[in-house]
């Protein structure tokens, strides 16, 4: 081991991982807080017990790596990714659902690739889109919100989770569903018709997006990463979304303020997005790998058989990253372009 | 008409992509992307080859198998084909573009095995597609196969520094991150 003398004065960098992942938990309280209120005590639940199975089995991973279990759990990487998972599935989820998905996470998507910052997909998505495609049923059961139909009370929440197959759960389509599924229909009369639209883009699912959007500026502000990539996704969805707009009419696509406040958009912009693992490392490579999510958001929702695409969008992304960063690699400074080198 | 043509192309190119979808050609996948470079040498090569030997092989079965009540031989009748075509390319870059050959000459050989090749032939057959739409057919299957070698090619160079297990090292772990990609890749399903 090489010891290293540095003579004084050290400076003392404050972020370390750990303090990285309790911001980003922190950010995330008003999301969760909002779903919370709307959609009752499912996502709670889930996060909590997300949480529990996760760092058991990091634990588990770790223990038989031969790591230092301590110091590891210690980074709450897992918690982090338990609670994003958490918030993704929905509420309501039986135990073994989110044990599959915690388990798809932790152990496929982040130990076999040798723990936090070498997995080359994001563990919370790769835990999600497991679920996705091996359990449709029970991953597209969103209760109605707050507003439309009766939200469960804590008790029911437990029984759904621990006791699933006693409860008996009412379930509605979410508003990008019912965008997907409308054929004849103006915007506006859908609007109108469908009380679980809400004022812009669905009950309970604008407040969250706009919780989710406040906390990520929060984390912008506390500079945990840079404007770069989630400003590019959104900026393409905006865009994608106005060019294809269509004036409102039968075969309308949804408004940008739609397509931005509805679904996972704001927490997949600034919670799934953001990793600093597994997205592009150049701020140009960012841009693009940015703007490129959104564009694959937005055709997979309108024109793919999911009504929300930001796992799908987001995996797919991480595969490129590696290749968008070879080719946004920034001169080192003192070295021209490698275009102009002879 | 263009649409049409696009829909092919997108089809060939994500929605049914013939590794991570079809798993086809899945020896090349794993053995030539271990660097960057070599990966875009190979996909550039099957492009060529791949777009080619779609032609071709419609030729063969449309106007030489199927009149002559021979249609039962199209497997083996489009191995010689896809073999003659690798091996004529070959011929042809080596004399005319010393510069092309040196970038391709090493995979050529190599595509002759690849099924993704044999698929496409067989698959322009199965489902009818004419001429134009057997060449546009062969060109998406081999801009889908060259869009993931690259991708993967410049992943494996990250994963051959991470931390992995030991069992899980080398081809073990390619394994398990195609296998995430299929995933990924289901959520363009219903695109076309």
């Amino acid at each position: 081991m090489a010891l290293l003398r540095i003579t004084s004065p050290h400076a003392h960098g404050p972020m370390s991982t750990q303090r990285v992942m309790q911001q980003v938990l922190l950010a995330a309280l008003p999301g969760i807080v909002v779903l919370t209120y709307f959609f009752g005590f499912g996502t709670l639940v889930n996060i909590l017990w997300g949480s529990l199975l996760a760092l058991s089995f990091e634990a588990l991973a770790l223990k038989l790596r031969g790591r230092d279990i301590g110091f590891y759990l210690k980074d709450y990487s897992a918690l982090v990714t338990a609670t994003l998972l958490g918030i993704a599935m929905p509420p309501y989820a039986p135990w073994w659902l989110i044990a599959v998905g915690i388990a798809s996470a932790i152990i496929l998507a982040k130990h076999l690739y040798g723990g936090l910052g070498y997995n080359p997909f994001n563990p919370a998505m790769v835990g999600y889109v497991v679920l996705l495609i091996s359990f449709p049923v029970q991953m597209t059961a969103w209760t109605a919100p707050r507003g439309v139909g009766e939200v469960p009370g804590l008790l029911d929440a437990l029984q759904a989770c621990f006791l699933p197959a006693l409860y008996d759960g009412v379930t509605q389509a979410t508003p990008l569903d019912v965008l997907k599924q409308n054929n004849s229909l103006l915007i506006e009369q859908l609007w109108e018709d469908n009380p679980i639209f809400g004022r812009w883009a669905g009950l309970g699912w604008e407040w969250a997006n706009l919780a989710f959007l406040a906390g990520g500026a929060w984390l912008l502000y506390r500079r945990i990463f840079t404007w770069h990539a989630p400003v590019a996704m959104l900026l393409s969805i905006a865009l994608l979304s106005a060019i294809f707009y269509d004036g409102g009419s039968s075969a309308s696509g949804g408004s940008p303020l739609f397509h931005l406040l509805s679904g996972a958009t704001m927490f997949g912009a600034f919670f799934i997005v953001t990793d600093p693992v597994t997205s592009a490392v150049s701020l140009r490579g960012r841009l693009i790998y940015g703007a490129l999510i959104g564009m694959l958001v937005y055709i997979i929702r309108v024109s793919g058989n999911y009504p929300d695409a930001i796992a799908f969008a987001v995996l797919i992304m991480n595969f490129a990253a590696p290749f968008i960063d070879h080719y946004t690699q920034p001169p080192t400074y003192g070295h021209r372009k490698k275009t102009e080198q002879h | 008409m263009l649409a049409d043509y696009s829909i092919l192309l997108i089809g060939a190119i994500l929605v049914n992509n013939f590794v991570l979808v079809q798993f086809l050609g899945l020896c090349p996948f794993m053995g030539v992307s271990n660097k960057l470079e070599t990966a875009m040498g190979m996909s550039m090569a099957t492009t060529f080859v791949l777009t080619l030997a779609s032609a071709c092989s419609y030729l063969t079965y449309n106007y030489l198998l199927e009149p002559l009540g021979l249609a039962y031989l199209k497997t083996i009748s489009f191995i010689l084909v896809i073999a003659v075509v690798v091996q004529f390319t070959e011929m042809v870059v080596r004399k005319s573009s010393p510069l092309l050959h040196r970038v391709l000459g090493v995979y050529l050989p190599l595509i002759t095995t690849n099924c993704a090749v044999l698929g496409v032939a067989l698959l322009n057959i199965n489902k009818d597609h004419n001429f134009l739409q057997s060449l546009f057919y062969g060109f998406g299957a081999a801009a889908g196969f060259s869009l993931v070698l690259v991708l993967f090619a410049a992943m494996r160079e990250r994963l051959a520094v991470a931390d992995v297990p030991q069992p899980f090292k080398g081809a073990a772990i390619g394994m398990v991150t195609a296998g995430l990609m299929s995933l990924a890749f289901m959520g363009f399903a219903g695109l076309v």
